[in-house]
């Protein structure tokens, strides 16, 4: 078992040292709360606690968008000879990816934490006791786990860091797709089912759930199942893609 | 076996796709030499570096590197060797002394030489004072010496340099080459690839020339030489007619664009014997130009 730590280390410093690539992370989706809270918002719902039902959707965007920068950090570490060197050395280099990840779920922490700040300043109320917030954070961890690892099998496939930014508009855009924003059954029927088969409204129910203290229901198991399909497959890709490149 | 090598690779061959890059290409090299493979772009050097390094799998064809079979053993290759590739393999987003303490971890070092060794290698590399910049804001001189104080940081038996001065104003090559005659005076064996002639005679002890993926000539600088023809002078002339008056009297390759004749010379007395023929028949040479064979001759002539 290789030690995955100095490449951890490598990739904290390459997040904290990033700032432009920190601050997007970071900024877009507060921008995007903002702008649905008080633009958007008092038309979608005049009740004026539509803040309470998008803020949960806004934090699934954000760390589905920042998770999915391992994409462009991983093919970033290709396209130099980095990786060659980290190749010839006597130790599993995959554990390279590794790094990339954990270094993702801690500067996603981080960003949802001021996400959540903010949103707590524009008006957000969860009704959540301590057993719902520990859930909702151990489902935001494997939702930026798996995406990570998706985002690093992206990043091995793309044969540029341009093209591995693709990945990020991907996870920015389809939380639009589904119950993150604006409840399922108020879309046209093809997106419904778009909708309703996606990850993403699963997730976004459930974490609306827990932090509302809401009824769950069985959707917190596809949720789950969703994260947990997305952390092996992803895992496993980027392995197979990582030897094989 | 009579002779045991710390590099050797018996008929590699490589393709990729319908480009066939190396065609059974053969290699020894013994323990404390610095070999280069010389050779023009799409010879197969940077190919073949990086089947010895274990980073590409040879079609064809065995290779053994510090003892360890590339393909069966890759793992014991890697513990004995380094690579500093073509492409700089630095993070910029590091600074000097983070990049070298990561390969001091990745290498597993003990903990209490990590600190030792990082300076050690800075102060080689005449980077200590760069030491706690972003690599980002270095020269290029400066990336490529810290690419090589990485490698040398684990003092691995085997080191490949591919190519380690392209691209380097001629300060900065000098340095790589005072930092590669070191680690060669300490007994490391180093397999360095260029385009250079003058880099090859300078540093290697042997020298492969590459073509077309195969090793075309191999020895000393001064064997290849002598491969080539011996000494030449070259007589320049005033106009075509002494030109012409001269190539007549004296066996030599007459050039018109130069108004030159050029003939084998082998020592001084030919040359006063070739101005001798000419002045007795009134033909005056207006300057000579005495040429030694050099790599250039041996390479184009191989290539």
């Amino acid at each position: 078992m290789t030690d995955p730590f100095p490449f951890i280390q490598r990739s904290m410093r390459h997040s904290v040292r990033s700032l432009d690539a920190l601050l997007t992370a970071i900024f877009l989706p507060i921008s995007i709360m903002l702008m649905f809270v008080y633009v958007f918002g008092g038309a979608i719902d005049g009740s004026g606690r539509y803040v309470d039902y998008v803020v949960p959707g806004i934090i699934v965007l954000c760390v589905g968008f920042g998770s999915a920068g391992t994409a462009t950090a991983v093919a970033l570490d290709m396209t130099t000879g980095v990786v060659d060197r980290f190749r010839t050395l006597p130790i599993s280099s995959a554990a390279v990816l590794t790094g990339h990840v954990a270094a993702s779920v801690a500067r996603n922490t981080v960003s949802t934490l001021l996400v959540l700040a903010v949103a707590l300043l524009a008006g957000f109320r969860p009704v959540a006791d301590l057993t719902n917030w520990l859930a909702a954070a151990a489902l935001l961890l494997v939702l930026m786990a798996a995406i990570s690892w998706l985002g690093a099998c992206f990043g091995l496939l793309a044969r540029s860091v341009e093209a591995a930014t693709a990945a990020t508009f991907v996870a920015a855009f389809a939380p639009y797709l589904s119950s993150a924003f604006v409840p399922v059954n108020t879309m046209p029927g093809g997106l419904q089912w778009v909708a309703d088969n996606q990850p993403v409204t699963p997730i976004a129910d459930t974490l609306r759930a827990l932090m509302l203290d809401t009824p769950i229901g069985n959707e917190w198991m596809l949720a789950v199942a969703w994260c947990a399909a997305g952390i092996v497959l992803g895992r496993a890709g980027a392995a197979y893609l990582f030897r094989r490149r | 076996m009579c002779m045991t090598y710390t590099i050797e690779a018996r008929g590699l061959t490589k393709a990729f796709g319908a480009t066939q890059v190396l065609e059974g290409l053969d290699l020894q090299i013994r323990a404390g030499e610095v070999f280069a493979l010389l050779g023009p772009n799409g010879a197969g050097k940077t190919t073949t570096v990086r089947i010895l390094a274990t980073l590409l799998a040879p079609d064809g064809g065995s290779a053994k590197v510090a003892g360890h079979d590339v393909i069966e053993n890759p793992r014991k290759v890697r513990e004995n060797i380094s690579l500093t590739a073509q492409e700089s393999a630095v993070d910029g987003l590091l600074t000097g002394a983070e990049n070298l303490r990561m390969m001091a971890r990745l290498r597993k070092l003990p903990r209490s030489e990590q600190r030792p060794r990082t300076a050690e290698s800075l102060e080689r590399l005449d980077l200590s004072e760069a030491a706690d910049r972003r690599v980002a804001t270095y020269s290029g001189g400066m990336r490529r010496r810290l690419d090589l104080a990485m490698s040398l940081i684990s003092r691995p038996q085997v080191i490949f340099l591919d190519e380690p001065t392209t691209g380097l104003d001629p300060r900065s090559r000098a340095a790589v080459w005072d930092a590669v005659m070191q680690l060669a005076a300490d007994g490391t064996t180093i397999l360095l690839t260029t385009q250079y002639l003058e880099e090859a005679d300078r540093l290697a002890d042997r020298i492969a020339v590459v073509s077309h993926g195969r090793i075309a000539a191999e020895g000393t600088a001064a064997e290849l030489k002598a491969r080539i023809a011996d000494e030449t002078v070259e007589l320049f002339f005033a106009d075509a007619a002494a030109l012409t008056a001269a190539a007549q009297l004296l066996e030599g390759q007459a050039s018109d664009e130069r108004l030159s004749l050029r003939l084998p010379a082998d020592g001084a007395e030919d040359v006063r014997r070739a101005l001798d023929a000419l002045s007795a028949k009134g033909i005056p040479a207006e300057r000579l130009e005495l040429h030694r064979p050099t790599l250039d001759d041996v390479f184009l002539s191989l290539t």
